[in-house]
């Protein structure tokens, strides 16, 4: 049991959580990041299946890893990918349909999502099972976080609610506050996600 | 052929793949430091959507449709197995072709061709396209036949063309200016985007 979590796993775990960030640091797999994420429930729905797809395919490539011949494993990690978002896409449209909705394309681009390739190529090609599996969980939370944090300021400004209850109590807006339109449009996501980007390399420097 | 005139202009402008979805992210950030690498990998991916999208218009409409292939059977489900198979082979085709016919521009785009495979705003478009067949004909987005698939394909290829040349033309600027330390880099490129995309949104009303 204790070599499940030795140092080196547990590493693998939480190092992109915070300095080895998929989506502050590595730069990967920004496009659902900014598009999902006006409020904060869809951004939730799509971090955890991100995490899910990514651990599970993970743990697939990393069993395959010795029988996959080099040059086709593009195409390999691709259809095993495929697979896994095929089946979340049923189960989503199956028990959220919604937000399944309101998710529309961005689910199937999770095929194209970067962080599964690079954490496919650059970690499970050369690692077993378990560390691969907890690899893939600490990059999908990674991004989740960032997802979260950018979900709730744009719901929270954009719309005055929190998962669609209303947290800016009314007192406020007879006093004059109005809810942001701005924070709706798309285009703010990229500016809070370059302000999050800019707040977490400020906060690590200072750590070092 | 008003339509498809109104379906070009739109997916440049309104629909613009990078300022309204965020399709095609992660090469958009890293290929967009000068503007000469940014004008090939922008053509290359112009090219690619204008192969895919049209066929992936074909399989949807003969192969995957509601009764396409036998009455009462939806093959949708299987979309994002079959699209992505179809990007990766015309990418891998591609690839030939351009070594084949012209090695100077095989070289000038070197690693980005294949990189294309993965790129979202490929994958996206056609899962757009799939959106869309199902629109109602009188819907400014309406696809209905393959001069509306081509059109929309080049459409968003110029679109995204036209939003990384401008980012490595203000790139290459900013090179000269004074940005704060942890802001630079990623930080300061996705406000820059932001802000571009702000000044897009003038094109969303837009009615042609």
């Amino acid at each position: 049991m204790s070599k499940l979590f030795s140092d080196e796993n547990k590493a693998a775990f939480t190092s992109p959580l915070n300095l080895n960030n998929p989506i502050a640091v590595q730069v990967l797999g920004i496009c659902s990041a900014l598009a999902v994420t006006s409020q904060l429930k869809p951004a939730i729905v799509m971090g955890l299946s991100v995490t899910v797809i990514t651990a599970f395919s993970n743990v697939i490539i990393s069993l395959l890893r010795k029988t996959i011949p080099n040059r086709i494993r593009i195409i390999v990690q691709l259809v095993v990918v495929a697979a896994l978002v095929t089946i979340v896409s049923q189960l989503l449209k199956a028990y959220v349909y919604d937000v399944s909705v309101q998710l529309s394309v961005y689910v199937g681009l999770i095929i194209t999502n970067c962080i599964l390739m690079g954490r496919l190529e650059a970690f499970a090609m050369q690692n077993g099972p378990w560390p691969s599996f907890l690899d893939g969980i600490g990059n999908g939370l990674g991004y989740a976080a960032v997802l979260v944090i950018v979900g709730f300021f744009r719901e929270l400004f954009g719309f005055g609610t929190l998962l669609g209850f209303q947290v800016i109590p009314q007192f406020m807006y007879d006093a004059g506050y109005t809810n942001n339109g701005m924070m709706v449009m798309p285009a703010m996501s990229l500016i809070i996600v370059g302000c999050v980007i800019w707040a977490h390399r400020a906060y690590n420097k200072e750590e070092k | 052929m008003e339509h498809m005139i109104s379906l070009f202009v739109r997916s440049i402008f309104v629909d613009n793949m990078i300022f309204a979805f965020f399709l095609g992210m992660c090469s958009y950030l890293a290929v967009s430091k000068n503007v000469k690498t940014a004008l090939g990998l922008g053509v290359a991916v112009t090219f690619v959507l204008l192969v895919t999208v049209p066929v992936d218009y074909a399989l949807q409409t003969y192969v995957l449709g509601p009764d396409a292939i036998v009455a009462g059977v939806d093959l949708t489900f299987l979309a994002f197995i079959l699209f992505i198979a179809v990007i990766a082979g015309i990418v891998q085709l591609v690839e030939m072709i351009v070594e084949r016919f012209s090695p100077s521009l095989y070289a000038a785009l070197g690693i980005f061709l294949p990189l294309i495979a993965v790129n979202c705003a490929i994958m996206g478009a056609s899962l757009f396209m799939q959106q869309r067949v199902t629109m109602e004909p009188t819907n400014a987005q309406f696809i209905g036949g393959f001069g509306d698939a081509i059109a929309y394909a080049l459409g968003s290829g110029i679109g995204w063309l036209l939003a990384i040349v401008g980012l490595a033309a203000i790139r290459e600027k900013m090179a000269y200016t004074d940005v704060p330390k942890p802001l630079q880099g990623l930080g300061i490129t996705f406000i820059t985007v932001g802000l571009m995309a702000l000044a897009f949104m003038c094109f969303s009303g837009l009615n042609i």
